[in-house]
């Protein structure tokens, strides 16, 4: 089993992220997603910069990916988009169906990132049929929705033609919207933002009346209040899973992914998750919540 | 302009076609659809009346299909299919790419809706439906501002359908999880947001509190009207501010442009809202046939009579109505 780290989904600072990078090609990750996934706003590297980026960490010996935007809605975004496909050399995590689109019309392969509805064998069939080589399971299924879903796939003699990735550790994706709730917690509206993600480096925690930390703000990303942590999960993913994504966040990234990684090669039981961590989506019980 | 209204029984469904709806949707008693809730939606004999009634006033049935095949369950959603071509239903909606495709090659005379939980926001998505599924015409999530709608229109020739009245769901359709994270349970998975099984309603002495799976959603002074706990209607605490983080409880209503969807060439506008009552849809249809009829008239002298706005205010969730995302301010 691979680990990798996932796209960073806050808003950095550019030389933040160059050096963030930096350090993630001596890591232990085994694959790098990088690029903008949030918002097109956030310009701090722009689409050139990234493919640049991108390409100088090709050189590495790690498998190096361009994440795509999720929520695409203006023309301006598509014309990103398809620069960020065409960049002819780093291969590409298309989190949207526009993305697949012209990938597939480039006979481009690619890896369906965990924002494209894919929920069954049949899905999986379609997109695989479009140049999809790795596919990251949507964060709110479980493992028994995989398990089924590869046993389809052994059955449609589909599971030798691609990967599967799982999002294992980090505050999860959970919806996108047209409003910017950083924007909003600030009192701005969106047009005026001011980039306010950007003083926000993990994101606004978000709480109940009662103290329960429920979301992370993250732009137009609501993000889970709790951390997912399958770290104790990872024997459960034998033959299931081929990669394991670490979702960046503003600490100890690297030493999450050197615990994956000895986990992986020594598994021994964890102590119990911290009472901010959470596994339930893995178990098939609330995402928030602790087997 | 098509004016698509929501049944979720025969009594909604017979009130629309009688009010003036051009058409109507519709979803089984089954977890195909985004709306399944207990006491809700058409089991396959008050279908087959509904189809009927439809048919007999002329007037279009889609039946939503609209939340994700689990795996080895397929047939349930293929079954659905089956029932809507058998019934002689005019449209499916469909989000699921698996349904979608088993749909296209069986029934390729069938029109295929696409599902707003399909999330398709740009016209390279739009094409990979079309591409793919022969996809007839395409409802837009509700998170586009009227000048990205009428881009999409300008770019893509496909029909579009919008949401102009209900329920305001602020994702992403087809892309939000939140449901599930609180309960296990989410639209695309169980066709349920905020599940009615995990809502709780707790007296305590600073008055009434609502929670879902336990957890707070939003507390109400004894004078204050408590609403349904849906998670992102809720009131949270961002650093030291209580308030409605995501969004307030409030309806769309666009009947404000109206004008604009017609001139922008939109195709139907639809009324959310399954899960309301007769009575509410009657309303709903009734105001709606008036103001497109109103502007078909008249396209100068259209104005938004003070009556369907009072009218509609009562019927809106918080008493409160927004243009969304339609408006930019909104955002």
């Amino acid at each position: 089993m691979k680990i990798s780290l996932g796209p960073m989904l806050y808003f950095w600072p550019k030389q933040q992220i160059i050096d963030f990078y930096q350090q993630a090609i001596v890591s232990d990750a085994d694959v790098i997603y990088l690029g903008e996934t949030v918002c097109s706003k956030r310009r701090e590297l722009k689409t050139r910069d990234w493919i640049e980026l991108a390409k100088s960490l090709n050189k590495s010996h790690k498998e190096i990916v361009l994440s795509t935007l999720a929520l695409i809605e203006a023309p301006s975004e598509l014309t990103e988009l398809r620069k960020l496909c065409e960049n002819g050399d780093v291969s590409i995590e298309a989190n949207d169906l526009g993305a697949v689109q012209i990938l597939s019309e480039k006979k481009l392969p690619f890896i369906a990132g965990p924002a494209i509805n894919c929920y069954n064998a049949q899905t999986l069939k379609i997109l695989i049929n479009q140049g999809m080589q790795r596919w990251v399971m949507p964060v709110e299924l479980s493992r028994d929705w995989l398990s089924n879903i590869i046993e389809d796939t052994n059955k449609m003699g589909l599971r030798s033609q691609f990967e599967v990735e799982v999002f294992a550790h980090g505050h999860l994706p959970l919806a996108y919207s047209a409003r910017c709730f950083t924007a909003r917690s600030e009192n701005k509206a969106k047009d005026a933002c001011g980039l306010a993600c950007i003083n926000y480096p993990k994101g606004r925690i978000t709480k109940t009346q009662e103290g329960q930390q429920v979301f992370i703000l993250n732009g137009i990303q609501t993000l889970s209040g709790y951390c997912y942590n399958l770290i104790n999960d990872l024997q459960s993913m034998q033959g299931l899973v081929d990669i394991v994504r670490i979702s960046p966040d503003a600490d100890s990234n690297h030493q999450t992914v050197s615990l994956f990684k000895q986990q992986l090669l020594q598994p021994h039981h964890y102590e119990p998750l911290s009472h901010l961590q959470c596994n339930g989506y893995w178990h098939n019980i609330a995402g928030l919540a602790q087997s | 302009m098509e004016l698509l209204c929501p049944a979720g029984s025969l009594p909604a469904l017979k009130i629309a076609i009688d009010c003036g709806a051009d058409a109507v949707y519709v979803g089984l008693k089954d977890d195909t659809n985004a709306r399944h809730f207990a006491g809700l939606n058409f089991n396959s004999r008050k279908l087959v009346q509904g189809a009927q009634y439809v048919a007999d006033n002329n007037k279009q049935l889609h039946i939503a299909i609209n939340t994700f095949a689990h795996p080895g369950q397929e047939k349930r959603w293929f079954n659905a299919v089956d029932q809507c071509v058998d019934l002689g239903a005019n449209a499916a909606i469909i989000a699921d790419i698996a349904t979608l495709e088993y749909a296209t090659n069986k029934y390729p005379e069938l029109d295929l809706h696409l599902s707003v939980q399909a999330s398709a926001t740009n016209t390279a998505a739009i094409e990979f439906y079309q591409r793919n599924f022969n996809i007839k015409r395409v409802v837009l999530p509700r998170v586009l501002s009227l000048h990205q709608v009428k881009q999409l229109s300008r770019n893509s020739r496909i029909p579009l359908e919008v949401f102009a009245f209900g329920s305001l769901c602020i994702m992403a359709e087809g892309r939000c999880y939140l449901s599930s994270y609180f309960t296990g349970e989410s639209p695309n998975t169980v066709g349920a947001c905020s599940p009615a099984k995990f809502v709780r309603w707790q007296e305590t002495p600073h008055g009434l509190a609502s929670r879902l799976n336990n957890i707070l959603i939003d507390s109400y002074q004894t004078n204050q009207k408590a609403g349904y706990p849906t998670l992102c209607k809720g009131k949270f605490n961002v650093n030291g501010q209580v308030y409605h983080a995501l969004e307030e409880p409030t309806s769309l209503n666009t009947l404000s442009l109206l004008p604009d969807l017609i001139n922008m060439g939109v195709s139907s506008v639809k009324i959310e809202g399954r899960q309301r009552s007769p009575a509410y849809v009657e309303q709903i249809t009734k105001i709606w046939r008036a103001a497109i009829d109103s502007y078909t008239e008249h396209p100068s002298r259209y104005r938004v009579e003070q009556q369907w706005t009072q009218q509609l205010a009562n019927l809106s969730e918080g008493s409160q109505t927004t243009l969304g995302a339609y408006h930019r301010h909104w955002q």
